[in-house]
């Protein structure tokens, strides 16, 4: 618990150290693409009023100066799986990107996508010992919760107060200066594989960066796509990328449930590399250039050329039709969406006032994709672009980018995290000392 | 031409004995791993290096400005390249001072007598031509305004090499005699010649005494008011550094007081006007008390005044005895 606190500590530290210098990357490691922007923050917007509490809320407005996408090597399932690689992957993304910039950076945020993540509802319950909620009474509920069994090498990611409760109220964002007598609070909190950010730790290390912050990929991507009152009534964000679809779900502006489908676009090109035998790389750009989900009659009549360089004159000269296509990528999508309807399912999603299903991400670019997904999940099917922030090339806004975009926010209006609280002095005896003369230098 | 009977590059299909050598294994042929290009870790460091501020400021600012103090510091710690650009700098100087457009030729002397011209060309000393760049006009103008006769110069150089000076000469006003000599004195009290070097146009009013010169204006006043008595009038003596004595043909003086000597001098001769005074013995007439006039007689007239006083007593005396 200490340990959690000190490591995020240091790395929201790190965070506000970058934004005092002005300069901050982004990394978004996915298992397609790895993308890198470089922000520049204007000046510590204290006047800005701030959504939720806390001093991490609504910090600077910013201006994106670089952006770089390079291809991913090393990365399966949204986890890093050959660090050597991953960190030329990182190197070259990076450079790229500061190199548009013309600035150094030496701090980077990033964004997981895959690691499993998994997420646990928790709530705390204090009585208040003066009759107002103080800061420390925020603290304190917060501290009450009890962490679950995470399981055997798992960290927590994020762990977000969603919902405060006085007495009888509940849905209060902010509790501070409210009477009464029970405070309680929910909190959500994301639990993800310790080595995969181990991993990174060590990848980013490698690349002279300095890790302040990390934050989970469906989460990012659900703060950009999803539009306000999206989030604030109740939405679902589905980030389909490359190797992992990962979903995130809303309400009141907070994540309440994140969950990872280990299936992404890049099963959809192994497929039509199987199906029609043909190189990978070739079916990516077959599926680029020709995917669907829809089959129509005219896609019976239009020819798609399989060239190949094998030197057998019959297997280079192939084709196939789109249809043939289609049916080959169908089928994968179907799975896909049908695994992000179970686990939504799962989390209850159908409870929710609003039940608006966001599709971003690379692989959401498939023509079709939002009939096929209303059939599976629902009417209320949209798809989802990134939020357009100042200075982002066009090349950096379609749907593929929503989780570095995400990111950028989340650096820029960090959510309020257990640990931007202080914990009572009750649980930290040994600090108690450095409490006092806290105190006595704040009050004299 | 291929040969028509088709070579058998590969070994018969027959059996041989002994220990059968394996055939030569191929060389591994290194497979081509395909990596996506990415930057090393150093041009990446290095890259990262160069976009650091203050790095980039220290190479392209520090670096050379540090090189070219450091050779120029260098270079010129050796004495001979100093003294070897040194030379190169006057050589070049001394062919643009040595330049026709810079030479003067001609020294033009304006408002000077003729002396005083051969004077000032005697204390100028130029040896023309010469390059204006070595005249140096001020010193030249202190020399110039050293001589005692001249008043203010000018110099100054104008086009086609010549070199103008205009001289203010200083007017004598006075004859001052001292115990060295007897002097040209300018109406500011300034020496301007020795009386026997110059022919005077006309007669200027002659004065002796310490601390004369320094009162030109109240001699020359004195000159102006003293012009009625014509002949008579020799010159002025500065008295003690304080008054001044009128000095008459035969010796005689007029004395006149500290202050208010021009009145004196008119009240005298007034007195001459209306008496003769100085028509008769009279040694000196004394101003000096405005209250009173005092008069010292001749020696001889002091006799004969005596002489006159006694013979009065006598007949009074006598009338009253006899």
């Amino acid at each position: 618990m200490n340990i959690l606190y000190q490591s995020q500590r240091a790395m929201r530290a790190k965070r506000q150290d970058a934004l005092r210098r002005g300069v901050i990357a982004v990394l978004d490691i996915g298992t397609h693409k790895i993308s890198c922007l470089v922000l520049k923050f204007d000046q510590t917007d204290a006047a800005a009023p701030a959504e939720g509490i806390g001093a991490m809320a609504g910090q600077a407005n910013f201006r994106v100066v670089g952006a770089a996408t390079t291809r991913s090597r090393g990365v399966r399932f949204g986890e890093i799986d050959s660090c050597q690689e991953t960190e030329r992957a990182i190197r070259t993304a990076v450079q790229a990107a500061q190199k548009m910039a013309q600035v150094r950076v030496d701090h980077v945020i990033v964004a997981l996508a895959g690691a499993r993540p998994r997420s646990y509802g928790l709530d705390g319950e204090v009585t208040l010992t003066t009759g107002t909620v103080t800061d420390h009474d925020v603290g304190r509920v917060l501290a009450a919760c009890d962490l679950p069994d995470l399981g055997q090498g798992r960290e927590v990611l994020h762990a977000q107060p969603v919902n405060f409760s006085l007495d009888h109220r509940t849905g209060l964002s902010d509790p501070r200066g409210h009477v009464g007598n029970r405070l309680m609070v929910d909190m959500h909190l994301l639990s993800i594989e310790a080595h995969a950010i181990e991993t990174l730790l060590h990848c980013v290390k490698r690349c002279d960066l300095e890790l302040a912050g990390l934050a989970s990929a469906p989460y990012v991507a659900g703060t950009s796509s999803l539009v306000e009152d999206e989030q604030e009534l109740g939405a679902a964000c589905i980030d389909m990328g490359g190797g992992t679809t990962s979903l995130s779900i809303f309400i009141k502006k907070h994540m309440i449930f994140a969950d990872t489908v280990r299936m992404g676009g890049d099963h959809v090109t192994a497929d039509i590399s199987q199906g029609l035998q043909i190189p990978m790389g070739h079916a990516e750009r077959i599926k680029c250039r020709f995917g669907g989900v829809m089959a129509t009659g005219m896609d019976d009549r239009e020819i798609i050329e399989l060239t190949g360089e094998t030197g057998d004159w019959h297997h280079d000269r192939r084709t196939a039709t789109r249809a043939e296509l289609i049916g080959v990528m169908r089928p994968r999508v179907e799975e896909i969406l049908e695994e992000v309807r179970a686990r939504l399912d799962a989390a209850g999603f159908e409870h929710l006032p609003s039940q608006r299903i966001v599709l971003t991400g690379g692989a959401s670019q498939i023509p079709g994709l939002d009939g096929l997904a209303s059939r599976i999940l629902g009417n209320q099917v949209r798809l989802g672009r990134p939020l357009r922030v100042q200075g982002l090339p066009q090349s950096t806004c379609g749907p593929a980018f929503s989780a570095c975009v995400g990111l950028a926010l989340f650096a820029a209006y960090p959510q309020d995290e257990w640990w931007d609280f202080e914990t009572p002095a009750d649980r930290l005896p040994q600090r108690s000392l450095k409490r006092a003369v806290k105190w006595f230098r704040d009050n004299w | 031409m291929r040969p028509l009977i088709a070579r058998r590059d590969t070994p018969p299909l027959t059996a041989r004995r002994g220990p059968v050598a394996p055939p030569p294994a191929p060389p591994p042929v290194a497979e081509p791993v395909h990596r996506d290009p990415a930057p090393s870790i150093w041009s990446y460091r290095v890259q990262r290096l160069w976009l650091t501020p203050l790095f980039r400021r220290v190479l392209r600012v520090g670096v050379p400005s540090f090189a070219l103090v450091f050779g120029t510091g260098l270079y010129f710690s050796d004495e001979g390249h100093r003294t070897a650009i040194l030379d190169g700098l006057q050589e070049i100087r001394r062919e643009i001072e040595a330049r026709p457009e810079f030479r003067v030729n001609v020294l033009g002397i304006d408002g000077a007598s003729d002396r005083l011209t051969a004077e000032i060309r005697g204390a100028l000393a130029l040896d023309l031509p010469v390059s204006s760049f070595d005249l140096d006009l001020e010193a030249l103008r202190q020399r110039v305004e050293a001589l005692p006769a001249v008043a203010r110069a000018d110099l100054r150089i104008q086009s086609g090499g010549y070199l103008a000076v205009r001289v203010t000469e200083r007017v004598p006003a006075l004859i001052w005699q001292t115990r060295e000599g007897i002097v040209l004195i300018d109406r500011e009290g300034h020496f301007v010649d020795a009386l026997g070097d110059r022919q005077l146009e006309a007669p200027l009013p002659m004065v002796a005494g310490e601390g004369a010169d320094r009162v030109v204006d109240e001699a020359l006043a004195l000159h102006a008011a003293a012009a009625p008595l014509g002949d008579r009038l020799r010159g002025f003596v500065r008295m003690g550094e304080r008054r001044w004595d009128v000095v008459l043909t035969d010796d005689r003086r007029i004395l006149l007081p500290e202050r208010g000597a021009v009145q004196a001098l008119d009240r005298a001769l007034a007195l001459q006007d209306a008496t003769d005074i100085l028509g008769r013995d009279v040694l000196r007439l004394d101003l000096r008390n405005p209250d009173r006039l005092t008069v010292q007689l001749t020696p001889a007239a002091i006799e004969e005044l005596r002489r006159l006083r006694a013979l009065e007593r006598d007949t009074l005396t006598g009338g009253t005895s006899g």
